[in-house]
């Protein structure tokens, strides 16, 4: 089990991860109360739906699950009483390599997420609600099962709510273990009880066309703990913890060869990638080298040591300029590694040293994706897998001279041309570790 | 359309960077074939849902360049200008929209197909010289068209199983299956009988039926139609035929009043499979299984190959077989002589049959009809494929039980069976055995044949021409697409040559004047002819 340190970081702000690990804290209910539990909802409750959104939105809370999506712009794309009925689907699915953050919140503070989404759908019209959580964590399932009774119990969830007239229910689905029910119209498909193929965009976006064909707000985890404590703090304060359009804390999973790999919540854009491995996590193993960071979860494209980066920054006037970033200088927020050419993702920072072989490496992640492309398009399914036997053989017989042009080739086939991110998922990792480390591969060329 | 229906919206669209005009909910795949441009593709039917898997049908799109304030911006010829999107977009998902460009063979777009077709080859067996979709496979079709040519893949393929016995009719190969998921989807969404379905996942993905179930649906053999590869295919036509050889003629199905509109595949005089064809005033692209597999009798061993006259050497000649008859009908008490014909027959037929009736003066004539069960789709509650001909045309009088209570009786003592078996109308052998007068014409040897005074062998519904009504009172055209097997003649010809024989000249030569003549006496086919009626037959407005 990974820990968190027994005092935070003086990098870190532990908002949602407050209470994690935290001795004498325990997932019932009598203790979150005893913790200030519940007293978001009873203010959100006293509010107009609109009041909340708008809060979210000033609040710039991005998705956590992967794509990072503003929170408060797709709330706003439900239609508050447009007559149908609406769902908020919590995305607990995660499977993300590199990204372990949610099931903590899952086994240890449940209540907290069980309030985010209370406030959530009370803001957008929802009176039920299903959490997806992955096969994996049947413990998470149980006890989040239990909680939302307890819940019910004090009244905070099923019919009039605290005596103000509204009604949610919640219930807990559990997947059956496929990596593609975290993306989110596959996620429906498998709560509706289909083969989890994702959807076709246009025309079944969620929002419009979601769960049983109505309007539907997925959200990860992480992201509706956050609104609890957007209402508790206050949208401006929340938003000032992070940058301007990406507000608030995230919590970024660590693994790899650092000292001091876990979870770590720092306030958004908090630290530097060269902060966060070597103050925060300890820095590497000694007497290694860094040699490259995959900074969002498996699917985000891989970065090497040494690299710089050309991007606007702000200048010490204030005005923007344009300027060479070394990579250990790289902000970790979303707008920073974007123009890096990767992306926050999940916040899976997955860090490799010298003793790595990134042909190795790469072809982990295309096992990886091989086994968990769902079949539906043609892309990604046949040309996951082929990725995944070039590489293998490459390990196992060494590398024809054409390999490298292939596989890139391949990727280039995949990415763009699926049913979902999915595609781009499996061949960033081929595209960005070829283009990165083509020496890796020439050297096995036999 | 009728005249009062709402006018559809039409939509400007940039084609290959020309202007066209679409109604609003055109798909975009549609609007481009309609264009000329030709969009490979594989999930993709007009008739199913649209799961956008194949990614065959990806195109560059654009929607219209926009000010600030939402305006499009013009180009120098006035049309908007295009923003063209950073990624393909698959043609059959979308829908034409105003000022949207799209663009069918863009650099792009043969990139993208080349590589679907790569990824679609790279697990597949490569049998065509084995496989009976070879010749009409999608696969080699776009490959040669749209593919490398080469592949580059170098490692084992995906092993599936092979020759899994799925069904009643069908076999599949899981291997040649490039996961479209058309026949899931037909299953689902036409034969409401959700029995296929894909097992594991990625590469692996394979498809099946459901665990303890079989794909023995009525309708299950429009899966192997739509297969657009040779993983489903028919246990009935499985090795049979190479596809190319087959001759292809446009027809109709005679099993039942619904007459759905098929395509006979035929080689030297064989009849080797029958597709359904399309028509959306009958039966959309699909058609019974029951049906399709109706046609192996043409080829029986129970067919009549040659007249016979009885007490006489057979096989007789025609001219002494029909001279035969003659003579045993003529002179006769009209009221003492019936006529059993089918509805069974053409409409020609029909009206040649009721001459024959009229030149012997005969009152005592009938179809029989066959109401039936239908099964709320293609299978009609009639039996008969032309029961409309047959009562537009007079022969249904409602007199077969009449007659056959008075043949039983020995009253009737001259009885004309055509295309029928005098047993099924209700008439014992024995009453038969009495007849002083029996002439049978038919394709089969039956329980009526064997007592018959002069058989003459006809044609089955695949070795002639003609036209149906069906029972929306749709008239539909017969083509032949073999010949009739030894001296069996056409049926028209036969009622012809009889109604000479019986009546003197009547001067029709060719199955057109039959036609015409019958359409000058028939006031619901007034100005019709046989050309006219074409392949997807014409509505008409029959009598109350």
């Amino acid at each position: 089990m990974v820990s968190l340190l027994p005092t935070p970081h003086p990098k870190e702000r532990r908002i949602i991860f407050g209470n994690i690990s935290k001795p004498g804290y325990s997932p019932d209910i009598e203790t979150y109360l005893a913790h200030g539990g519940y007293e978001s909802l009873k203010k959100a409750l006293g509010m107009k739906p609109n009041e909340i959104i708008d809060m979210v939105k000033a609040a710039n809370l991005r998705g956590r699950g992967g794509a990072g999506f503003p929170a408060g712009a797709k709330w706003s794309f439900i239609k508050y009483d447009d007559g149908k009925p609406h769902y908020i689907v919590v995305n607990a699915d995660e499977s993300e390599p590199g990204t372990f953050k949610d099931r903590y919140i899952l086994h240890q503070d449940p209540h907290q997420l069980i309030e985010g989404l209370a406030i959530a759908a009370f803001a957008t019209n929802v009176h039920l609600s299903y959490i997806y959580i992955r096969c994996e964590f049947p413990k998470a399932a149980k006890i989040v099962w239990e909680a939302i009774k307890e819940a019910k119990a004090k009244g905070f969830l099923g019919k009039n709510i605290l005596g103000t007239g509204f009604d949610l229910d919640i219930y807990v689905h559990q997947g059956a273990g496929a990596y593609i029910c975290g993306e989110e119209t596959s996620l429906l498909e498998s709560l509706e009880g289909k083969r989890p193929y994702p959807r076709i965009k246009p025309p079944y976006f969620p929002a419009v066309l979601g769960l049983y064909m109505k309007p539907t707000i997925v959200n990860n985890v992480e992201t509706i703990c956050h609104v609890k404590h957007i209402l508790a703090m206050g949208p401006e304060e929340y938003a000032k913890m992070g940058t301007p359009g990406d507000g608030g804390t995230r919590t970024m999973c660590v693994s790899g060869d650092v000292q001091r790999p876990g979870f770590y919540e720092i306030p958004c854009g908090g630290v530097t990638l060269g902060e966060l491995i070597n103050d925060v996590c300890g820095g590497l193993k000694p007497g290694r080298t860094l040699k490259a960071v995959i900074p969002g979860g498996s699917s985000a494209k891989v970065l090497r040591a040494g690299e710089t980066f050309k991007m606007k920054v702000k200048g010490p006037d204030g005005q923007m300029v344009e300027k060479e970033v070394p990579l250990l200088d790289l902000v970790m927020d979303a707008s920073t590694l974007q123009a890096a050419g990767t992306m926050v993702g999940s916040g899976g920072v997955m860090i490799m040293d010298d003793t790595r072989d990134m042909v190795w490496a790469l072809n982990n992640l295309n096992q990886f994706y091989a086994h968990e492309s769902c079949g539906q398009c043609t892309p990604c399914r046949e040309g996951s897998l082929w990725m995944s036997k070039v590489t293998t053989r490459i390990i196992d017989e060494g590398a024809r001279p054409d390999d490298a042009k292939n596989l890139k080739n391949i990727a280039d086939n995949i990415a763009g041309r699926t049913v979902c991110a999915f595609g781009e998922a499996c061949s960033w990792p081929t595209q960005s570790f070829l283009a990165k480390f083509p020496d890796e591969f020439e050297k096995r060329v036999k | 359309m009728s005249e009062t229906a709402t006018p559809v919206a039409m939509v400007n669209v940039q084609v290959d960077g020309e202007w066209k005009q679409f109604p609003k909910g055109t798909r975009l795949i549609e609007a481009c074939m309609k264009s000329g441009k030709f969009i490979p593709h594989y999930c993709y039917h007009p008739k199913l849902s649209t799961p956008g898997n194949c990614r065959m049908c990806l195109v560059e799109t654009g929607r219209p360049k926009m000010t600030p304030d939402r305006q499009p911006v013009l180009g120098a010829d006035g049309r908007p200008e295009i923003a063209w999107g950073p990624k393909p977009e698959i043609s059959c998902a979308a829908e034409v929209a105003e000022g949207m460009g799209v663009r069918t063979s863009s650099p792009l777009v043969e990139e993208c197909r080349k590589g679907v077709m790569e990824f679609l080859l790279i697990n597949h067996p490569l049998d065509c010289p084995i496989c009976d979709q070879a010749g009409e496979c999608r696969l080699q079709e776009f490959s040669v068209e749209f593919g490398k040519g080469e592949s580059r893949f170098r490692e084992e393929k995906v092993k599936k199983p092979k020759r899994v016995d799925i069904g009643e009719r069908i076999v599949l190969d899981d291997e040649r299956c490039i996961m479209c998921s058309r026949c899931i989807r037909f299953m689902q969404e036409v034969a409401h009988d959700d029995v296929l379905g894909f097992l594991n996942r990625g590469s692996h993905t394979t498809l099946s039926v459901y665990p303890g179930k079989r794909l023995d649906n009525n309708y299950s053999l429009n899966t192997v139609d739509i297969c657009p590869v040779g993983a489903l295919t028919s246990k009935d036509f499985r090795f049979k035929m190479r596809v190319w050889f087959l001759k292809e003629t446009q027809t109709i199905d005679v099993s039942c009043g619904t007459g759905c509109n098929i395509v006979i595949g035929s080689r030297e005089n064989i009849v080797y499979r029958i597709t359904p064809r399309e028509n959306e005033e009958v039966n959309s692209c699909w058609m019974p299984d029951s049906h399709r597999m109706n046609f192996h009798y043409l080829h029986s061993d129970e067919r009549l190959v040659s007249p016979l006259v009885k007490g006489e050497e057979a096989p007789s000649k025609w001219t002494r077989a029909l001279a035969g008859a003659a003579e045993k009908l003529q002179g006769r008490d009209p009221a003492k002589t019936a006529l059993i014909a089918s509805a069974r027959m053409t409409n020609e037929e029909l009206f040649l049959a009721r001459r024959l009736a009229s030149a012997l003066k005969i009152e005592n004539f009938d179809v029989l009809l066959r109401p039936q069960k239908g099964d709320g789709f293609l299978i009609s509650d009639d039996g008969n494929p032309n029961t409309g001909g047959a009562k537009l045309l007079g022969l249904a009088t409602g007199k077969l039980s009449e007659i056959a209570r008075r043949v039983e009786s020995g009253e009737i003592t001259a009885l004309i069976v055509l295309g029928e078996d005098a047993v099924d109308c209700g008439i014992s052998e024995g009453a038969l055995k009495k007849l002083e007068a029996l002439v049978f014409a038919g394709i089969l040897a039956n329980k009526t044949s064997p007592h018959a005074s002069v058989v003459l062998p006809t044609s089955a519904w695949a070795e002639k021409r003609g036209t149906m009504i069906n029972i929306k009172g749709r008239i539909q055209r017969l083509n032949q697409a073999i010949q009739p097997p030894g001296q069996a003649r056409d049926d028209w010809e036969v009622l012809r040559d009889l109604v000479q024989a019986v009546g003197g000249s009547n001067g029709v030569y060719s199955i057109e004047e039959v036609f015409k003549v019958m359409a000058s006496e028939t006031p619901a086919l007034q100005g019709l002819t046989i050309s006219r009626v074409g392949d997807l037959g014409l509505q008409l407005s029959l009598p109350a």
